[in-house]
């Protein structure tokens, strides 16, 4: 084989190599590039309602219940416009509070109760100090009931 | 060339001078005499970030201590995507124009680029841990991130598996200019998809969603890792200039005047 076309042969095959690769990849992501589902695309049965799947959104204020046994907890995820009631049993990350975000992976039941077996807490992008961040809250509940007058 | 003006002449001068330094025994000693500065550079911003980082930043209202660890993820992370898209220009440019220093600096990026991007998958670990819960998911903007390590392995593997330099420097190339899709991949995966990972607090197009000095400590350390990535770089690419021109005279010459 001449110099030329051994060079030829070796770009040709890194390049076929790297377009299988991602074609691989593309497909693989394919079905996991919705890394979670909101309550609405549940409710309009977009998720694989027969397998495992993540549910994605805001834990409801109020609604974290936990029962007698300590580590089973009740909760529910909303998206503002639907919400999926939660059971979970184990151990929280800190980061799980009401109002805040959750990915939850588990299967939805018959009875439409969503039965985690993992749970996550997503953050949002701010950071600040926890002063500016009251300052922040208080600021939203003057202009609230400055609303509600 | 017309010299009409005098404007033309300085400019034509001036571009003289900078292709001089494209030869690689100009720029092996220009080199030579800017990596004491950058790495003077690296060190003292790395101590002014660390310490805005760790004594001058406040606490944050939700994730609390833990979250300085930014200091040094999300500069890892934006040098991770910068450095390989920087070494597939000098990778293309090498390719394109034959210009044997452009792959050479190209050769040299990789190390770094890798080192950054582990530095990045791996500090996220340790910070998604605590705060997710987890310390990998599959989501789109940590998948993405782990395959520029692979890229950047990719890369590297290929031009170590090729004897003849010039032809490893065209093979990397390609992997390298093939790969620079996954560079916006990567920046925009949090706003194309639902991931795990919050999308950017700061962006070009709007303000940082993150308080000043928190924002001037990550900028700082940035700036520290820019001056570490250049001065390890020319120090590296020194060391290839002189591993392939070992058999030119002025090489030669240079090992005459050490000994």
């Amino acid at each position: 084989m001449k110099p030329r076309n051994k060079k030829l042969a070796i770009i040709a095959s890194s390049v076929t190599a790297l377009g299988v690769a991602s074609i691989l990849v593309l497909n693989a992501f394919q079905s996991n590039l919705v890394f979670f589902f909101s309550p609405t695309q549940v409710a309009n049965k977009e998720a694989p309602l027969g397998k495992s799947f993540r549910i994605g959104g805001l834990v409801e204020e109020g609604s974290v219940k936990r029962q007698t046994d300590g580590v089973t907890v009740n909760f529910v995820v909303t998206d503002t416009a639907k919400v999926i009631p939660v059971v979970y049993t184990g151990i929280l990350p800190d980061l799980f509070k009401e109002g805040k975000g959750v990915v939850a992976q588990g299967k939805l039941s018959n009875d439409g109760i969503f039965r985690a077996d993992e749970v996550l807490a997503k953050h949002d992008e701010n950071y600040m100090p926890p002063e500016a961040a009251d300052a922040l809250n208080q600021a939203d509940k003057a202009r609230q009931t400055v609303l509600v007058q | 060339m017309g010299r009409k003006t005098s404007q033309g002449t300085q400019y034509l001068d001036m571009a003289i001078n900078w292709f001089k330094y494209s030869s690689p025994a100009s720029f092996y000693f220009l080199a030579g005499k800017m990596i004491p500065l950058f790495s003077v550079a690296a060190v003292l911003f790395c101590v002014v970030g660390l310490y805005i980082g760790f004594f001058v930043a406040p606490t944050d209202f939700q994730q609390g201590e833990a979250y300085r660890i930014i200091f040094i993820h999300v500069p890892a992370a934006w040098m991770s995507m910068f450095l390989y898209v920087v070494m597939a220009v000098w990778a293309g440019i090498g390719l394109a124009f034959n210009t044997r220093l452009s792959s050479m600096v190209a050769t040299a990026i990789a190390p770094t680029g890798a080192m950054f991007t582990f530095l990045a998958l791996w500090t996220g670990a340790l910070w998604g841990k605590p705060m997710w819960g987890t310390w990998w998911v599959w989501d789109a903007r940590l998948t993405s991130e782990l395959i520029l390590l692979f890229l950047y392995i990719g890369f590297m593997s290929l031009q170590a598996a090729i004897d003849d330099p010039r032809r490893a420097d065209k093979a990397g190339a390609m992997i390298a200019l093939v790969g620079v899709v996954n560079a916006p991949i990567i920046y925009f995966s949090v706003k194309w998809w639902n991931t795990l990972h919050q999308g950017a607090t700061v962006s070009l197009t709007q303000s940082p969603k993150m308080a000043t000095t928190m924002l001037t400590g990550m900028l700082i350390m940035s700036i520290a890792c820019w001056m570490y990535a250049i001065a390890v770089i020319l120090i590296r690419t020194r060391a290839i200039i002189l591993e392939r021109e070992r058999h030119t005279s002025w090489v030669g010459e240079l090992q005459g005047a050490k000994s």
